[in-house]
């Protein structure tokens, strides 16, 4: 390979280019067990440089001022040559990018990646998160549509119920006594400079601690304990390229399947990727009727609004929320199990993860309704006498979601596991 | 794989299915049967509007050239619809003053533009076919779907007078037109202003179509290349 | 991996390869288009760069208009007879008199006035140095000094030009003004922006 080849020699005693594609690709060995769970990172990075690229190409034509924001968005959808394409591409892609995000913690929340030695590389996992949120989050406010500004007044005002502080802190946040142009000003620059740049370079870090320590699989298993003696090729690893290079393609050109069914045939997925009332300018004076969250953050809204206030002070649901996000990040030293993936563990934590999936899909959809969906309890029951029913169920899976953590050192210890054995399963 | 593929469709269809528009009242809206590939319905739609709509409402997102993308010639245009502009060009703005507009209604009359995508067709085809007198109102009519709104039923001349008996509507002085005729004429402005909330929707799922079934293509394709490779590993 | 060969049918190995690799490049070309295409003027800048009617029949003799076509300033110079007749006696001072470069103007312009009308002139008001926009200095003498015989001349650099924007000789521009594209829609009205197809 190396022989005969004057450029590739003569660049790689400048920059090792060879190597680099060695150790990262053609002898990168990748456990040869990976399901369709296992695409959903690559998927990842796809979708970050889309959003990159149609972000660029959007910018061209937007302008981050009250005035002509919302004209400006119509005028991409209709004025600009495919201006729509790259729109849908993008919006589209906010919310898949969420769609694998979630794939892939639950992936690696159940295959107990994050365990040792892959704390680090869960730590930069969760930052990527917390930095897509605010991302998103910040992107969401540019239509200047109805939606967007009244999200972003309430998200922002959350900031105004933290204790002392609080309404100086919003008002610093929005540089404004309202969500206003010097808002939208900011929020653009966060989100087409700021977030994308530190996103970049945390993905770096965490493909840099992947690397490093290889990669988990459904088993659990650590590939490198079982080396071939002679080559010390780890005998349950495959090189990344061409095996798991050519796999992926798989899975992406299924995802470029779904990602084109939604820009051509659904744009707006029934409001729940393009919200209908953004397509109403925002107007300070008119707050709509209901106001909901882009349904990726629907789950952490409902803990939001599940909480009951304390002393008249809605902080306790804020940081509610805030913990909500935040408890990911012990989750590697919550977890005393001493197996890593699901399919050695017992039957306690099966149960725990299920009640923690269908809390996170439920406290999802109950984030997009309005609080009385499913009316008031009756007056007989003692305490919770008129309470909104769907408030009432926010709170218990509130509580499970939680539970799920916090009883997590215990019911990892109790559960009785499985014998893990020595090499990874294979069809 | 292939369940979860099956699953996530799934989900995606309930998804869309699950949020229709819900009316702030209790009045259930009609469905609105529009067709995008109706020329003749859309052109129809596109008079209705200019002539009786773009008075007071603007809808400066739109230009009027686009109108070629429903069949209506640069000529056509000029001669027939071009009543607040001067080139083909130009956005669908109106001459009323904002300000002036606000003391007349106690509210500007909305852009239009992208309504269709706000309201939803059905919202719209309901909303001007429940217009009723109403002596309380200060322009004189009340509306089912949005009651207490505050726009006139400008289309009274073409639908006649309706009357809010027992909460339902009834024909008490009839109009210019029969009312299978004004419905029609009402359904072709929704679906005009379907058109014009998205004209990209034109175009949009043709396009689909290639895209979809190239990326198939590809599917084979690369399903047979990790085969292929995968032999390799035992 | 080289000798190993045996496991698999190499040639299908190959085969497959390439006819992904051709598909996908097709697909990574193909999803370039909206991209590559959302660069170029919208409808938007197509509106305002549309052609523009220009009446000449309200402008003087010696008087110029200025009017506006794809932002950039056009002048209409509606020219007496004796400032066509001046026009052949300075080709010794020109750079370009006999309109060698003939993409200055639209063959139909490639006369002695370069125009359509010899007394109207339709020029883009674009000095082809460094893209300034030179004055209109009409009448001859004046603050140009006593050779001058009327043109226009360009403040930024001191680029000259006679009434049919020919440029002079020592000038740093180049070439002539451009002459855009027109036609006469009656007999008064010009269309700025488009040619006439029988007239070409």
């Amino acid at each position: 390979m190396q022989k005969n080849n004057g450029f590739m020699s003569w660049v790689d005693q400048r920059l090792p280019v060879s190597s680099f594609i060695k150790n990262h690709l053609t002898h990168y060995y990748a456990p040869k067990n990976f399901n369709f769970l296992y695409f959903f990172g690559a998927l990842a990075i796809v979708l970050f440089v889309l959003q990159i690229l149609t972000g660029i190409f959007l910018t061209m034509h937007y302008k981050p001022d009250a005035l002509h924001a919302f004209a400006s968005v119509e005028y991409i959808m209709r004025d600009v040559s495919f201006g729509w394409v790259i729109r849908y591409m993008h919006s589209t892609g906010a919310s898949l990018f969420f769609v694998v995000i979630y794939m892939h913690m639950f992936r690696a929340l159940i295959y107990g990646s994050y365990k040792q030695p892959r704390e680090l590389l869960w730590i930069f996992g969760v930052l990527i998160f917390l930095l897509l949120m605010a991302e998103a989050f910040f992107g969401y406010l540019l239509p200047w549509g109805q939606m967007s500004y009244w999200g972003a007044q309430v998200i922002v005002n959350l900031f105004a119920t933290v204790p002392f502080i609080g309404p100086d802190l919003a008002e610093w946040v929005r540089g404004d006594y309202l969500v206003s142009d010097a808002t939208l000003n900011r929020f653009f620059a966060f989100h087409v400079i700021a977030l994308p740049l530190a996103l970049a370079g945390l993905i770096f870090l965490h493909l840099a601690a992947l690397h490093s320590v290889g990669s988990n699989n459904p088993d659990g298993i650590e590939i490198k304990e079982n080396k071939d003696k002679k080559t010390g090729i780890p005998l349950d690893g495959i090189p990344f390229h061409p095996y798991y290079t050519v796999k992926d393609l798989i899975g992406l050109t299924v995802f470029l399947i779904v990602f084109a069914s939604i820009i051509f045939f659904m744009p707006e997925v029934g409001g729940y990727f393009l919200e209908h009332n953004n397509f109403v300018p925002a107007d300070p004076l008119v707050t709509p009727a209901h106001i909901a969250p882009v349904w990726y953050f629907t789950p952490f809204y409902s803990i939001l609004r599940a909480v009951p206030p304390i002393l008249n002070s809605q902080f306790p649901g804020v940081a509610a929320m805030g913990a909500a996000v935040l408890i990911l990040f012990l989750v590697p030293w919550l977890d005393k199990s001493n197996v890593k993936s699901i399919r050695y563990k017992g039957s306690l934590y099966k149960k725990w993860i299920i009640a923690f999936v269908i809390s996170f899909l439920l406290l999802g959809y109950l984030g997009t309704v309005p609080s009385n969906v499913w009316g008031q309890m009756p007056n007989f029951i003692p305490l919770l006498g008129g309470l909104d029913w769907a408030t009432f169920v926010a709170r218990i899976f509130t509580v499970i979601y939680f539970a799920f953590f916090i009883l997590m050192p215990w019911y990892s210890k109790k559960d009785k596991t499985k014998p893990v054995p020595k090499r990874v399963t294979y069809k | 794989m292939k369940k979860f593929i099956a699953i996530l469709i799934a989900l995606m269809m309930g998804l869309h299915n699950s949020i229709s528009f819900s009316a702030d009242g209790s009045y259930h809206l009609d469905n609105a049967k529009i067709n995008l590939d109706d020329e003749q319905s859309l052109q129809r739609g596109a008079r209705n509007f200019i002539n009786y709509c773009l008075n007071c409402h603007s809808a400066n997102y739109m230009r009027y050239n686009r109108l070629a993308d429903i069949g209506l010639s640069d000529d056509v245009i000029k001669e027939n619809l071009l009543f607040t502009a001067e080139k083909t060009g130009e956005l669908m703005d109106i001459n009323m003053d904002s300000t002036e507009a606000k003391k007349w209604f106690g509210a500007n009359p909305p852009n239009l533009t992208v309504t269709a995508r706000s309201r939803g067709k059905d919202w719209i085809y309901s909303y001007l076919r429940t217009f009723y007198v109403d002596e309380s109102r200060e322009l004189g009519w009340n509306n089912l779907v949005y009651p207490n709104a505050a726009m006139p039923h400008v289309l009274w001349e073409l639908q006649g007078v309706q009357n809010l008996e027992d909460s339902k509507l009834k024909l008490t002085k009839p109009g210019l037109l029969s009312a299978e005729e004004y419905d029609q004429f009402v359904l072709d402005t929704t679906n005009y202003m379907v058109f014009m909330s998205e004209p990209a929707k034109l175009v949009r799922h043709k396009i689909g179509y290639y895209v979809i079934g190239f990326l198939l293509i590809l599917l084979i394709l690369v399903i047979n290349l990790k085969k292929e490779f995968w032999k390799d590993i035992k | 991996m080289s000798k190993k060969d045996k496991g698999f049918d190499k040639d299908r190995r190959k085969f497959l390869l390439t006819a992904t690799a051709l598909t996908g490049g097709l697909g990574v070309a193909a999803a370039g288009i909206p991209f590559v295409s959302s660069m170029t003027p919208s409808e938007k800048a197509k509106a305002a760069g549309a052609s523009v009617e220009v009446d000449t029949s309200k402008i003087k003799k010696g008087e110029l208009i200025t009017t506006e076509w794809r932002g950039q300033p056009v002048w209409v110079l509606n020219r007496t007879d004796e400032m066509i007749q001046s026009l052949p006696k300075l080709d010794k001072n020109l750079a370009d008199p006999n309109l060698k470069v003939t993409s200055q103007q639209p063959k139909y312009c490639q006369n002695a006035t370069r125009s359509i009308k010899s007394d109207m002139l339709v020029v883009v008001g674009i000095c082809t140095h460094l893209g300034c926009s030179p004055s209109a200095k009409i009448e001859p003498k004046g603050d140009m000094g006593d050779d001058w015989s009327g043109g226009f001349f360009c403040p930024c650099h001191g680029s000259k030009f006679d009434l049919a924007g020919r440029v002079y000789k020592g000038s740093p521009a180049p070439t002539n003004l451009v002459v855009p594209p027109h036609k006469y829609l009656d007999e008064n009205t010009i269309l700025i922006g488009e040619d006439s197809k029988d007239e070409a």
